[in-house]
């Protein structure tokens, strides 16, 4: 063998020594780039965008009905008018509902104070203004529950002495916070009678702590969402407002 | 030249290479160096616009039309790119309501995203709302530990896609959250959760054993961190409990990162977690440089962070 012979050997080698090398990690860079206004806007990309904003916000624009006063979840301490307003369009809305689909009423209603995302305020009522109050995606569920579960429900709103939205509901607390009527649609409650709870599907599922929707002897789901039981009351009513009454309060 | 004489040759160049040092080293490091591109985001919940000017808290942020600008330009620097999600695409803005996440898949396959994982709020207008959008995604869904096959997903997801980039292989496989408790069951229907590090073990086996990866990549929706009394999997959980992952791609608990944390996984080596908060305000970008250069094994991988 010659030494030509070696040398286009070695570069043989050489060649599959390259191919076959695996190639190694051996730096890694990490960066987080900030989406600003100083990156400029793709206008293809822009121009592809704008009829679906425009169909959405001529929309959401559209005036479904006028408030009479601004409203807020704060304006109270144990019950508020845009609180009471929305449990009651819950009653209002999904009652018919629920008893075309099963020959029973809601019983009563219960909400929660977290789920009012913003003030109703006075003026023009838009589709928008649903959005802002409840712009997440809950629906209405009602839970088949004993009237001893609907105790532990007023024990609760009596210790968390917050103005969860409640409707066919009444609570009256003593001055040392010892409740001292408790009724539902004016009549006692009786501890072994089924009763029909609306709420949402978030609270539910044990949601700010309400662990008394379960066990339950039935679950019925309508398909309904909080936003569009406001939306669907908003357009068929003029004017909007409500009052904070005495459905849960304190005596002196 | 007989077989003998061959074996005998081949033997002495051998020999010879690993004698040759330097020069025979520099020969395989000349244009050897390759850089992939990994350019991620989470939770954008269907904010395709910015921020307005007078919003308190992010003005004039994100914004997928000046997204589209970014991505476009580190593409031309770097056509070795990957652009994942790590999923809550849905819900956050009217654009879902009315749309039902139509507009957020056609978007992001206009920004040509490679992959996405499915998050908890994907499910929001049930799984058959998730099935529905799918024509309008050009991009696959990557999900290992959802078990789809009793629901009408079946089929349409992956478990790991294995990318070629620059003759590099970029294995990715994604990982869910627990859904009950978190999605009512009506929407996530017999979707099965299965064990995330569990099925991480089997995906790492498969994508750097069999499948020869060089770089394996995970897009979770499991969370950032729960601490180390939860019982919840985390991503950081999940990097410790597992090896050969280089990256966790996170989302779900909009955490805003201010660079990866570099983790130490089962091996003692290091694991990159990320995730650059929601609302698309932030893309992550994390780039790998690969060498046939040794000198790995004696210096280790350096990380800029």
């Amino acid at each position: 063998m010659r030494f030509t012979h070696l040398i286009y050997l070695l570069y043989f080698f050489i060649f599959l020594n390259c191919k076959n090398s695996k190639v190694e990690l051996s730096k890694i860079e990490a960066s987080q780039i900030q989406v600003t206004d100083s990156l400029n806007i793709d206008a293809s990309l822009e121009a592809f965008i704008a009829p679906y904003r425009n169909h959405i916000q001529k929309d959401l624009d559209s005036v479904i009905s006028y408030a009479t006063d601004t409203y807020s979840k704060t304006d109270g301490e144990l019950n508020t008018a845009i609180g009471n307003l929305m449990a009651d369009i819950a009653y209002k809305q999904a009652n018919p509902v629920f008893l075309k689909r099963t020959g029973k009423n809601i019983d009563m209603v219960l909400l929660n104070y977290g789920g009012i995302r913003s003030i109703l305020p006075k003026g023009n009522i838009t589709k928008g203004t649903a959005f802002k109050m409840m712009p997440f995606e809950n629906s209405i569920v009602i839970a088949a529950i004993k009237g001893n579960q609907v105790n532990d429900l007023v024990n609760y709103l009596i210790k968390a002495k917050k103005s969860h939205p409640i409707s066919k509901l009444k609570i009256v607390i003593d001055k040392n916070n010892v409740l001292t009527e408790a009724k539902i649609k004016d009549q006692n409650i009786i501890a072994d009678k089924t009763y029909y709870v609306a709420t949402n599907d978030y609270l539910y599922q044990g949601g700010d702590g309400m662990t008394f929707f379960k066990p339950n002897d039935s679950l019925y789901t309508l398909d309904y969402k909080i936003r569009n039981t406001l939306i669907d009351y908003f357009m068929k009513t003029d004017t909007i407002n409500p009052i904070r009454d005495d459905r849960f309060i304190q005596t002196k | 030249m007989k077989r003998r004489d061959f074996i005998q040759q081949a033997s002495v160049g051998t020999a010879l290479i690993s004698l040759g040092g330097l020069g025979l080293q520099s020969f395989s490091t000349i244009n050897n160096s390759k850089k992939i591109t990994i350019l991620h985001t989470n939770d954008v919940h269907s904010h395709i616009d910015a921020f307005s000017p007078d919003d308190p808290r992010n003005p004039n942020q994100g914004g997928v039309a000046r997204r589209a600008t970014l991505i476009e330009s580190i593409r031309k620097e770097n056509p070795n790119t990957l652009l994942l999600d790590a999923g809550d695409i849905f819900q956050g803005t009217p654009y879902f309501n009315y749309y039902g996440g139509e507009l957020e898949f056609k978007l992001m396959s206009k920004l040509k995203y490679d992959a996405a994982t499915i998050g908890n709020h994907d499910y929001d207008n049930g799984i058959e709302g998730l099935y529905a959008q799918l024509p309008h995604a050009e991009f696959d869904f990557i999900s290992s530990n959802y078990d789809f096959s009793n629901t009408i997903m079946d089929t349409h997801t992956k478990p790991y896609k294995i990318f070629k980039k620059d003759g590099i292989s970029i294995g990715v496989f994604g990982l869910g959250i627990e859904l009950n408790g978190l999605v009512t069951p009506a929407n996530f229907k017999e979707t099965k959760y299965l064990d995330p590090i569990e099925v991480s073990q089997d995906m790492t086996r498969l994508l750097k054993e069999e499948k020869g990866c060089d770089l394996i990549i995970c897009l979770s929706h499991l969370g950032y961190d729960y601490g180390d009394h939860s019982s919840k999997v985390s991503d950081i959980k999940l990097a410790k409990a597992t090896e050969n992952i280089d990256l966790i791609i996170g989302g779900h608990t909009h955490t805003f990162l201010s660079k990866p944390t570099i983790v130490k996984n089962k091996a003692d080596k290091n694991t990159l977690v990320n995730q650059v908060g929601c609302y698309g305000i932030n893309v992550g970008r994390i780039d790998f440089y690969f060498d046939t250069n040794k000198n790995k094994s004696a210096n280790g991988v350096s990380i800029t962070v």
